[in-house]
């Protein structure tokens, strides 16, 4: 028996963000012996970066708001990629996750008769996203943090031992799930652990439990231009694809619309979309509100054509449309990426973003404090009377694992996965402040969905010798690499590829041409050497992490080669239609040999009930003739 | 634009360790983070460090930057002249693992031992109400990223570690405060504030705010107000005497 | 184990600057209050009818009749024993346990510690948990003494108005103002006013005084040393005047 540290557990859940913690907590409030298991410190996971807010149709602000409006926002939003079932679950149980958290503790702004206050955001027909400032997603983290620890207080109480029934094992990466044998006809086998390494001292443990929860957030590192955290290598989606799941809708990246420009170094940082909800405006080097020049034809009877129309809406919602800043975010990124390239951009090649002339300082300060202090911070920009440089960040991954909509199961027995891991809920395109209510939507159900299935088996899958063996040796072989790459080049490499050929815009020659180079990488990824031992080192890390994102990055550019039109986070230079019949049209990704598969699969059709929440003249934009005489 | 720093980086771990001299390039608009990085990929790969959003945001990079506690990646190069030395240690009040990183667990039990918020009876999740005014003082204190580095700069245990027994630190009597403060939180807080989290051992010399990169005012906000209420409960000689006079029988 | 690091701290500013002047600063102005307390003399100008602050009220047998706006009901004070000495407990136990002080003089007088990240000297620390620095406790105590006194300091420069207007006029004037933002810009004083309610919006009024205070005590540090060193300059101001040494500049009469 291979001598790693061992433990044992009903459900493990990968991921300490908004959707594990809240998977962990369902697990452990229906009784399963849950752990935790994260790369960062416990608390400090990317959600802490989400500024903007948490939608649910709470009906707050207007009361004209319900779940029905959000689940046609979410569907607009995601161009009718999305898996119907999972924005229907979304938008009605989005409010009560959104009132559990402050029975957590959260506090919430308020609005005057003391409810959670919401405010506007791009896609969003009414003020629906549930805000502190602009530091929701630190909000949310801590609430369900101190809920974890609210919970072991319990646990404390009834056995003497916080840890007793939850337990966080921070600063640790999982390398590999651990399964037991596989069915007939090559059907993937149970999951019956997951290895893994203290990134402190380095040493291997095994973890044994029937049940894993993905919720490891999305790939963003892979880019070189992006406003995600070092975590963000695509650790869960290629377990999942190696453990057998599928991946769909990889080729759906969303690039933010504004990220910092400028200085070089915090390229990429997120300017929330707060800004743009609160008032503040797009303009090119020449000065001009370009964005009216930018709606589609989809967006033209949502959104005003004149600059006083806009202005007005701020006041008066009603009775004007929308200023064109709060288009969805694929319009407003492509919006930037072409002002840049017709040579109206700023200085340091992004446009300006400008809330100075639209707020007064001191209500600048008191709604985005967190951006006032991170432009005054770091490029010494005061935002209440200069404008920002912004240009679009690669920011999140709509694809991910193919789960089972009411619990979040993959095809693999035992793997579920929530979050920005999983795929489907956002389609093409996610609105802004549907991530954090997805997390937690779902998050919720997978932990759920786990339970069920660990109470089900009869009896649980063993995790053998040879596969931890096996695991060990795949963690180890940078070590003992002897050709010299070295994985900061590599990593560097293909953050440059991605970027540049499978970035905001996209064209066949050029994914081609990523496709060879990550060829290229994953051949010289065989020979990567680190030195040193063990113990914290980063090198190694990144090592193990490139393993994933090269896996990953070959679903992004082979589902983005295939898919040839442009919708939503895929916007193909060479294709650059929206085509109804691609609609109905998943592509499914899954890992072979040392490289992936993508296919073709049909998507869901949306139940009729659900279509008839949309005039039909809607439908008509993004159906097939077929569907539409249905 | 750029041109070559000088470094001196505490290398080590718990068995001892010291300051090792760098010089590595620094360009326009880097900060303190930028230049480790650099240091990982090109000349000692080894060097451990802790950090995640690099946006001041999670809190993860702590460190002491020329004696004084901040994070990494908001202390940007151009705050030094470029002939000086700029000295990173790990935080000295917990114990280091390997070079930057400590060994912060000390911060997680102590939240542990800070009751969880306590929902009043008989509200149905959906139905709270709070005012904005009432929650701003609490909303302050959750802006806190917990970087510790208040914990790590407050002389009561920095200076003297048989102190961490009986001390939570600014951040945990913060916490209390917040939960103190919080317009529906139903537990009592003030008496736990000084027995079990030692509030008296606090001497308010500020430098927990001092060195707060969100510029939570923990002193004048948090901890002088607890301390308040402390004098309401225990040093009033007047309730005093009448909880010795009329609850003892 | 911590990290092995044997600098006492790395920092490479001037930390030492402040504490040094915060104590030289205090030091000075105990030793013009001692000297002037002990002076007993040259605290009223009865053609002006200015009184410093330094001998407010003046209530024992040896006060001047004229500067004794509340009569004298205690008896003549033994020794070298002066006036002030009455009041004068007040007056500093309300400095002394004042949430700014504290901090000035525990990081300049004690070093506990000098500076932040600056290792302190001593072995042991108990801070404010044990006799006699539990004391502190008290300060809202001398927080209702020092109002009362503050009423007396600005009935004195009220009074000093019923014989026109001089230059002494304005500096106790300035005087009590300075005094009462520090006083109301006090900790306790925050606390009392508002800041130990759960809901400010239950009571709107205490709350428009919390948030006014607040403002005030944002500011607690320097209306501490504006105060402080002003009530000096007024009692030397009334001091020269008294003994004669510049006459008052008058501005009517």
């Amino acid at each position: 028996m291979p001598e790693v540290e061992r433990h044992s557990f009903d459900v493990l859940v990968i991921g300490a963000g908004g959707a594990g913690l809240r998977a962990a907590i369902e697990a452990r409030e229906h009784g399963m012996r849950t752990a935790v298991l994260c790369k960062s410190l416990f608390g400090k996971a990317h959600t802490v970066m989400a500024e903007g807010g948490i939608a649910a149709a709470m009906g707050n602000v207007n009361a004209g708001d319900n779940w029905q409006v959000h689940f046609r926002d979410t569907m607009r939003g995601g161009k009718f990629l999305n898996n119907w079932r999972m924005a229907e679950l979304h938008a009605r149980e989005a409010p009560d996750r959104v009132w559990e958290l402050e029975t957590y503790g959260a506090l919430f702004d308020r609005t005057k008769d003391g409810r959670i206050s919401q405010r506007n955001f791009g896609g969003h027909e009414y003020p629906r996203l549930a805000h502190v400032g602009d530091r929701t997603g630190l909000e949310l983290i801590r609430s369900l943090q101190q809920k974890v620890v609210s919970l072991q207080q319990e646990d404390f109480a009834d056995t003497g031992d916080y840890e007793s029934r939850l337990k966080v094992f921070q600063e640790f990466t999982v390398t590999d799930l651990v399964q037991g044998e596989g069915g007939a006809g090559g059907k993937p086998g149970k999951v019956a652990g997951a290895f893994g390494y203290w990134r402190e001292s380095g040493r291997f443990v095994l973890f044994e439990a029937p049940a894993v929860v993905l919720a490891t957030g999305g790939i963003g590192k892979s880019f070189k231009v992006t406003s995600n955290s070092w975590e963000y290598t695509g650790d869960g989606h290629a377990l999942a694809m190696r453990a057998g799941a599928s991946l769909i809708n990889m080729e759906f990246i969303q690039f933010h619309p504004t990220g910092m420009v400028w200085p070089p170094s915090v390229k990429g940082i997120l300017v929330t979309e707060s800004v743009r909800g609160d008032g503040g405006v797009l303009r090119n080097s020449e000065g001009k509100r370009f964005m009216f020049d930018y709606i589609p034809e989809v967006f033209k009877d949502k959104y005003a054509d004149s600059e006083d129309e806009a202005d007005r809406w701020y006041a008066d919602p009603d009775n004007n449309r929308r200023p064109p800043e709060l288009l969805p975010r694929d319009e407003v990124a492509r919006a930037i990426n072409s002002e840049v390239k017709a040579g109206r951009g700023s200085e340091h090649g992004g446009v300006f973003l400008d809330v100075s002339t639209r707020l007064p300082a001191e209500e600048i300060k008191r709604r985005l404090p967190s951006m006032h202090h991170q432009f005054k911070e770091l490029a010494d920009v005061d935002i209440t009377a200069q404008p920002m440089e912004v240009g679009p960040t690669c920011h999140y991954v709509m694809g991910g694992v193919q789960v089972d909509p009411d619990t979040g199961a993959s095809s693999v027995p035992g793997l579920f996965a929530a979050g920005e891991v999983s795929g489907g809920m956002h389609g093409s395109n996610r609105l802004g402040g549907n991530s954090l209510s997805d997390l937690l939507v779902f998050g919720r159900r997978a932990g759920e969905g786990a339970a069920v299935y660990v109470t089900s088996l009869s009896e649980r899958p063993a995790c053998s010798d040879e596969a931890v063996v096996e695991a060990e040796r795949v963690a180890l072989a940078p070590f003992s690499g002897t050709g010299g790459e070295n994985p900061y080049t590599l990593h560097m490499e293909l953050q440059q590829a991605m970027n540049d050929l499978v970035g905001i815009i996209r064209r066949a020659d050029e994914m081609d041409q990523a496709l060879k180079r990550l060829d290229d990488l994953k051949r010289r990824a065989r020979s990567l050497t680190v030195e040193g031992h063990r113990q914290f080192n980063p090198g190694w890390h990144l090592a193990l992490d490139l393993r994933n994102m090269l896996l990953v990055s070959e679903c992004v550019a082979r589902a983005a080669l295939l898919r040839t039109e442009s919708r939503g986070g895929h916007t193909r230079d060479d294709y650059p239609r929206m085509e109804a019949d691609w609609r109905r049209k998943l592509l499914v990704c899954r890992a072979s040999g040392d490289g992936v598969t993508v296919a073709e699969e049909a998507q869901v059709p949306i139940r009729a009930d659900l279509l008839e929440l949309f005039e039909f003249t809607e439908l008509q934009k993004y159906l097939t003739a077929e569907e539409l005489e249905g | 634009m750029g041109y070559q720093g000088h470094f001196r980086v505490w290398r080590g771990d718990a068995d001892g360790g010291g300051l090792e001299d760098f010089t590595v390039e620094v360009n326009e608009g880097e900060v303190v983070l930028d230049i480790i990085h650099r240091l990982q990929a090109t000349q000692t790969a080894d060097l451990a460090v802790r950090w995640n959003c690099k946006a001041g945001k999670c809190g993860s990079c702590s460190a002491e930057i020329n004696g004084k506690p901040r994070l990494l990646c908001m202390t940007r190069m151009s705050v030094f002249a470029e002939d000086e030395v700029v000295t990173v240690t790990p935080m000295r009040t917990f114990p280091v693992i390997r070079d930057l990183v400590t060994d912060v667990s000390y911060n997680y039990t102590k939240a542990r031992e800070v009751p969880a918020f306590s929902p009043p009876k008989g509200v149905a999740p959906g139905d709270y109400r709070m005012s904005q005014v009432d929650v701003e003082r609490s909303q302050e204190f959750r802006k806190c990223i917990e970087c510790f580095l208040c914990q790590n700069t407050c002389h009561v245990i920095r200076d003297h570690e048989e102190n961490k027994q009986s001390f939570s630190g600014p951040r945990f009597l913060m916490r209390v405060a917040e939960l103190e403060m919080h317009p529906l939180d139903s537990a009592d807080r003030v008496d736990e504030a000084r027995s079990e989290h030692g509030l008296g051992l606090c001497n308010i010399t500020k430098c927990c705010t001092d060195v707060c990169p969100e510029n939570i005012q923990i002193t004048d906000n948090a901890l002088i107000p607890m301390k308040e209420r402390v004098a309401d409960r225990r040093y009033d000689p007047i309730v005093w005497l009448g909880n010795k006079l009329f609850r003892r029988s | 184990m911590r990290a092995q690091i044997a600098q006492r701290t790395l920092r490479t500013d001037r930390w030492w600057l402040p504490p040094l002047v915060t104590f030289a600063g205090l030091l000075l102005i105990s030793i013009y209050a001692a000297v002037r307390t002990f002076m007993g003399d040259y605290y009223w100008v009865d053609e002006y009818r200015y009184l410093t602050p330094m001998y407010s009220p003046c209530l024992s047998e040896e006060c001047l009749p004229a500067a004794a706006h509340f009569g004298r009901p205690l008896p003549e004070l033994p020794g070298f024993l002066t006036p002030p000495v009455v009041i004068i407990p007040f007056l500093l136990g309300f400095r002394v346990t004042c949430y700014y002080y504290r901090k000035a003089y525990y990081r300049a007088a004690w070093l506990s510690p000098p500076a932040c990240a600056v290792a302190e000297p001593h072995a042991k620390y108990t801070g404010e948990t044990r006799f006699p620095l539990i004391a502190q406790n008290l300060h809202r105590y001398f927080f209702y003494a020092a109002s009362i006194l503050l009423l007396i300091n600005i009935y004195d420069a009220a009074y000093a108005f019923s014989t026109g207007v001089g230059l002494g006029n304005i500096v106790l004037l300035v005087n009590v103002a300075l005094l009462g933002a520090y006083t109301l810009s006090c900790h306790s004083c925050r606390h009392i006013a508002g800041g130990r309610l759960k809901h400010f919006s239950k009571h709107p009024v205490r709350y428009w005084m919390w948030t006014r205070i607040s403002k005030l005590n944002a500011r607690h540090m320097q209306l501490a040393w504006a105060s402080l060193i002003f009530v000096c300059v007024t009692d030397l101001y009334v001091a020269l005047v008294a003994s004669g040494t510049i006459t008052d500049l008058r501005i009517i009469n």
